[in-house]
């Protein structure tokens, strides 16, 4: 597979899916308006990968900013890596939030409480 | 007094204005306004958390308008703003305050305002709750939104929804959301 590789944006992340590794990464603001359209070629992507996945899969979500559009969008990447981790896979969140920002730590909780999935809350201490 | 906006504003933000913008949202002014509001924060060196707060509510309350706004009335006098919206930030002693505009169709108002009073009935827990509950269940509506902005901004702030709707003419009026976003956000 083909892995992703985005350039982050002042409103769109910095993605890097590789398949070959099985790590995947999402870091930076995802604040655009439409983020259906950012975050569609991902989840295919994905669709694609959940079919032959390395025995274990490693995602970094590493994000300053997001906006409630694209939770939606994120949650739907989730539920991809869920049904991965669901045929007996190894898949790990790693999900970084900085020192002092609660919410950004909360919103993981979020996904953690809705994916069956491993959570790995990780502070980032500047 | 009639329906006059800047009066409005100027009644309701008196100094400290960092932003006034009346017109057209579109993705172009949202970046304009994010970049604004960053750079001022910056150079007050406003502390990290509240500045993130502060940042990630007026993301909300600007998509709000440019997913949600209703078309303006036939005889306004800014007919070329397909998104018409009305910003303003404004430091204030705890915080800094949003304060949004834009028109709604009288048709809409009942569902709004039940949306906000839902909101401000609800304890911070439950507000919590609702969130992930439209997270988990909602789809993304055609025009984009995924019906989470107010929820978000109620919950990021603490604070209830400070709301107004000013009568334009039978079929419009103009909402007003006045946002708090203050220091005191442990207090939850």
């Amino acid at each position: 597979m083909e892995p992703i590789i985005i350039e982050g944006t002042p409103k769109t992340p910095t993605v890097k899916f590789d398949a070959s590794e099985g790590v995947f990464e999402i870091k930076g603001r995802s604040i655009p308006e439409n983020s259906v359209e950012f975050y569609k070629p991902l989840v295919d992507w994905l669709d694609g990968y959940k079919e032959t996945p390395l025995t274990k899969t490693v995602v970094n979500i590493r994000l300053e900013y997001f906006n409630t559009s694209s939770s939606k969008c994120i949650l739907d990447v989730f539920k991809k890596l869920e049904a991965i981790h669901k045929a007996k896979n190894e898949v790990e969140v790693n999900w970084y939030y900085e020192e002092d920002d609660e919410d950004m730590l909360e919103a993981g909780e979020d996904y953690e409480s809705i994916i069956r999935v491993p959570f790995k809350m990780i502070e980032i201490v500047e | 007094m009639g329906f006059d906006i800047e009066n409005y504003v100027k009644e309701q933000a008196k100094s400290n204005i960092i932003l006034f913008y009346k017109g057209n949202v579109d993705s172009d002014v949202i970046n304009h306004v994010l970049d604004t509001v960053e750079d001022k924060m910056t150079e007050v060196n406003e502390q990290s958390k509240l500045r993130k707060k502060v940042y990630n509510v007026l993301v909300e309350s600007l998509q709000n308008l440019y997913h949600h706004v209703d078309k303006v009335p036939d005889d306004f006098e800014d007919q070329s703003s397909e998104k018409y919206g009305v910003v303003v930030v404004q430091k204030v002693d705890t915080g800094y305050k949003i304060i949004t505009g834009n028109f709604v169709h009288s048709d809409n108002i009942e569902k709004l305002e039940e949306k906000i009073k839902r909101i401000n009935r609800s304890s911070q827990e439950e507000i919590k709750e609702l969130y992930k509950f439209i997270l988990n269940h909602q789809r993304i509506s055609a025009k984009g939104g995924g019906g989470l902005g107010l929820v978000d901004i109620a919950r990021k702030t603490g604070n209830k929804l400070d709301y107004s709707f000013k009568e334009y003419s039978d079929k419009y009026s103009f909402f007003y959301l006045n946002i708090l976003v203050d220091e005191e956000v442990d207090a939850k």
